[in-house]
């Protein structure tokens, strides 16, 4: 059996002392920053992202694993406290599981989304290990046609699941690919977009950009308005389900677990979307529809399982083809290239150490989060209660410490405060930056491969088209395309994303 | 329902993509644009850059039909002092040395909240450079200078 022997190599890596250290520093770490209001899972990780570059390469992308689901934790938890939801996500949760901890039972709702979101780590994990190595197989025809149009449908459907405008999601996809260009073309030598200065002869640096973009506009959005946060701080008490929850949740994480395994693959952020398809299909087949909205615990232990779930295969694509499927994605391929490994169908026969020690990781550092923080609850509220003023000067420190750690480069941290700003503006502008990020690291690539595409068809465009596994991706692109443009799309689109608000 | 003629934010944005399309593009005339065959450096970008200024001609256009909420509050005195903080770090990491540019931009981002007093600023950027000089100096080994030439008289 290859699975069982992958697998077994794979917990050998992840669960070697040090790996299983940097798992939990991770988790921690990630579920520390994740749990301060309005920081969502992209910013934590683009700020804590820094500080992993100077471990091994296994270890280093276990942990940002780690921080991801940390992070991911953290924002449920605020958004069940606090009404305030740190990642699009777990918005959904925020619905009823606010309601919940407001009839005090904020202990069941935070277990509840706890042990869902690990029985359906567990599930989606196997998923991913048992996928993984077929779709490489498919992944290693790919040829330059296939990437690019691979990456039109990213980008298509990155679009689709950013909020508000499709215009202005467009409008920053193609901002990010050309803010992706700045450096030297690989092809020529010919600097591009540089303005002369010679430090970014070899790019932006990915970690400034999505500093500044994610973290820096995260800072400055919440020095807006300084109010007092209502924390809810009625005691978290009760945290074990009863046995008439256990029963309740059973069913709708089940569901929530399929729902979010299969929209999770889709490019473009299938957590999201997970979340809120489960909730629908709760509301739809539960027998008290009206709980809804007033603390039902299948609104809670639905969408949680789904984002999970989602989570967890999202990194399919990431890890058969470098294509990454949400901004957090991005941050990883982000990560990988720093570290010196090009991500796509090679990494899993050239570094099979690396491919099946991540994801061995994920499933450990999922058990890690119910064992820990399930005790840690307590703290995390008090966590809460810090003002706002005393946390960001420390995350300041380490954002600069982090991105001059990388290339020892003065001019990246100019980058930061000018993409800080920048990105600030765009979300003032109300344009989404996830888009932005995206383009950013698929700009170089999806260039090259347009390229060398049209070199090998000798300067036939029809070679996208007359390829099938490339038509029937960019089929699928325009097909997304068109389906958020149709009116009735449109306006639904713009209720599921009212409701998030 | 605000009785504006048209959407500011919306105009603004449209506007800002213009602009950031028309620079884009001035900066591709200078660069080889090649054949669809081979392909120059200034190819894919000059579309690109096209695309941009299209879509912010019609964010532009739909500003006038749709309205939409105000900008909101601005974070000036945010801005004033976070971003700064970066920047000097930038400025003053080779030649004050690690431990004195850091502890002036946790400073600097301190007071970026109203709230926050001075006293407590300085405690608190005291304690962030130790707690950084400790954990990136000493114990991962960043080599990084903990006071640079400027301080040594």
């Amino acid at each position: 059996m290859d699975l069982i022997s992958n697998l077994a190599l794979g917990f050998s890596t992840a669960a070697s002392p040090a790996n299983l250290a940097f798992c939990l520093i991770g988790v921690l770490l990630g579920t520390l920053i994740g749990v301060l209001p309005g920081i969502g899972a992209t910013a934590t990780i683009a700020m804590l992202l820094p500080i992993t570059f100077q471990l091994e390469p296994v270890s280093s992308l276990i942990m940002l694993a780690g921080i991801y689901y940390g992070a991911q934790y953290g924002g449920s938890t605020t958004a069940i406290l606090i009404n305030m939801p740190g990642e699009s996500s777990s918005a959904v949760t925020a619905i009823d599981g606010y309601q919940m901890a407001r009839k005090g039972r904020a202990g069941a709702a935070l277990s509840i989304a706890a042990l869902g979101s690990f029985f359906a780590g567990t599930v989606s994990t196997f998923l991913v290990a048992i996928f993984a190595l077929p779709l490489t197989a498919i992944a290693l025809k790919f040829g330059a046609a296939e990437y690019f149009s691979l990456m039109v449908v990213g980008l298509v459907s990155s679009i689709a699941l950013a909020h508000g405008s499709i215009v202005k999601a467009l409008a920053m996809v193609a901002l990010g690919l050309l803010l992706g260009l700045v450096g030297t073309d690989i092809y020529t030598g010919t600097p591009r977009f540089t303005l002369g200065i010679r430090e970014y002869a070899d790019g932006l640096n990915f970690v400034a950009v999505a500093v500044g973009v994610f973290g820096i506009a995260e800072i400055l959005r919440n020095l807006e308005g300084e109010k007092n946060r209502t924390v809810l701080m009625a005691k978290v008490s009760g945290l074990w389900p009863t046995k008439e929850d256990f029963k309740r949740m059973a069913a709708p994480v089940l569901r929530g677990t399929a729902i979010g395994s299969a929209l999770g693959i889709l490019p473009g952020g299938g957590a999201i979307l997970a979340a809120f398809a489960s909730y629908t299909v709760e509301k739809r087949v539960s027998d008290h529809p009206e709980e809804f909205g007033h603390g039902a615990i299948a609104g809670v232990a639905g969408p949680e399982s789904a984002n999970n779930a989602g989570a967890q295969t999202s990194f399919i694509p990431l890890l058969t083809l470098g294509i990454p499927a949400n901004p957090v994605m991005a941050l990883m391929v982000g990560a990988m290239i720093i570290q010196g490994i090009v991500p796509g169908p090679n990494v899993a026969t050239e570094q099979p150490t690396l491919f099946w020690g991540i994801i061995a990781s994920m499933w450990i550092g999922n058990l890690m989060l119910v064992v820990l923080n399930l005790p840690l609850i307590g703290l995390w509220v008090k966590l809460l209660t810090v003002p706002y003023y005393v946390l960001f000067p420390i995350i300041m420190a380490f954002c600069s410490i982090g991105v001059y750690s990388v290339n020892s480069n003065v001019y990246d941290l100019y980058a930061v405060a000018l993409f800080g700003l920048g990105g600030y503006l765009l979300v003032k502008l109300r344009c989404e930056p996830a888009p932005l990020l995206l383009g950013f690291v698929l700009g170089p690539l999806l260039e090259e491969n347009l390229r060398r595409a049209m070199i090998l068809s000798r300067g036939d465009p029809t070679t996208f088209v007359t390829r099938p596994i490339s038509a029937i991706l960019l089929a699928i692109a325009l097909a997304v395309l068109v389906v958020v443009f149709l009116p009735s799309v449109k306006k639904k689109r713009e209720e599921v994303f009212q409701e998030e608000d | 329902m605000k009785n504006l003629q048209f959407d500011s934010t919306n105009a603004i944005c449209g506007l800002t993509f213009i602009a950031l399309g028309g620079f884009f593009i001035y900066q591709c005339l200078s660069l080889e644009l090649g054949t669809a065959l081979r392909m120059g450096p200034g190819y894919f970008p000059l579309a690109l850059a096209t695309i941009l200024t299209f879509l912010g001609v019609v964010v532009l256009g739909q500003s006038t039909r749709v309205q939409g909420e105000p900008i909101g509050p601005i974070a000036v005195r945010g801005m004033l002092f976070i971003l700064p903080a970066p920047v000097f770090f930038g400025l003053t990491v080779r030649g004050l040395g690690f431990v004195p540019s850091l502890f002036f931009a946790a400073l600097i981002a301190a007071f970026a909240s109203s709230r926050m007093k001075p006293g407590m600023a300085v405690v608190l950027a005291a304690a962030i450079t130790l707690f950084s000089v400790v954990v990136f100096s000493y114990a991962l080994g960043l080599p990084f200078v903990r006071f640079g030439p400027w301080t040594r008289l």
